[in-house]
């Protein structure tokens, strides 16, 4: 007993000396630069629509799209999965990555039909996403504009 | 000044991600519905704004941005439309983005077709 709670002992102290000072500092650090270069791009694009005038929340909705072509494109030359390959969440959290995940399942599953095929398939990740995405937001901003006496739940309803 | 907001931000945003990615056992797809969820609550405690304002693409281009302009629609058209609004407002908001992107997977199946 006691010798197996040395060996323990020894055997914790040998791995907390061979392992790496932070998880994965590379995979961080490909991540930031990849997610960064996105969103420096996005800013360009932003910029631009900004000075054409557009109000601030369409001057978003361009820079969006502006990044989901770029993504969409990037997939359809099939380039976009090595980017993900070293960005890793910093190729799949940019609204490109969202548009990867849309194209990519789109060209894989065109073999399978246009209907059951791309079809179904374009929304294995996007599904998800909006799905959850939208529920969430909806209980979000009733919560909001409940607290804020912008919504006032129906009398039946109210204790 | 701008770019470097941007950057440093949307930068940062993918890290966290990264994390989840690599200290749980969530993959990218459940990490980017965890972070669309995530905007979305940001926004409604008000704290997405003020992200905004400073990282411009940095806090619009990763999803945490769709949940925010999820939670936004959903704001404006219930101040537009009254209760109706909680039916319209969240699509309505995300549609630029995924009508762009649904156009995008046909034109792109058309076109191209995957390699090896």
């Amino acid at each position: 007993m006691q010798a197996n709670a040395e060996e323990r002992r020894r055997y914790a102290a040998l791995r907390a000396r061979h392992k790496p000072p932070l998880p994965h500092l590379t995979n961080l650090t490909l991540a930031f630069v990849v997610g960064g270069s996105f969103c420096a791009v996005g800013q360009i694009f932003y910029n631009y629509f900004a000075r054409e005038g557009l109000p601030p929340d369409e001057a978003g909705a361009f820079t969006a799209v502006a990044i989901a072509l770029i993504g969409g494109v990037l997939t359809g030359l099939g380039l976009y999965d090595d980017i993900a390959r070293v960005g890793g969440m910093g190729a799949s959290l940019p609204i490109s990555g969202f548009s990867n995940s849309i194209v990519a399942p789109a060209m894989e599953y065109k073999r399978e039909g246009w209907v059951l095929g791309v079809g179904a398939k374009m929304f294995t990740v996007a599904g998800p996403v909006i799905v959850y995405g939208l529920l969430t937001s909806l209980v979000v901003a009733g919560v909001y504009l409940l607290g804020h006496g912008r919504l006032r739940l129906p009398g039946w309803l109210r204790p | 000044m701008t770019y470097v907001w941007a950057f440093l931000i949307g930068g940062a945003l993918c890290v966290a991600a990264q994390l989840v990615v690599d200290l749980t056992p969530l993959t990218a797809a459940h990490t980017m519905v965890l972070f669309v969820v995530l905007g979305a609550v940001l926004s409604g405690l008000g704290l997405y704004g003020g992200l905004l304002k400073l990282a411009g693409a940095g806090a619009s281009v990763p999803l945490t941005g769709f949940g925010n302009v999820l939670v936004q629609g959903f704001i404006k058209d219930v101040g537009s439309k009254r209760a109706s609004g909680l039916l319209t407002g969240g699509l309505s908001a995300g549609a630029t983005g995924m009508t762009a992107a649904i156009l995008l997977g046909a034109l792109m199946a058309l076109v191209f077709s995957p390699r090896g």
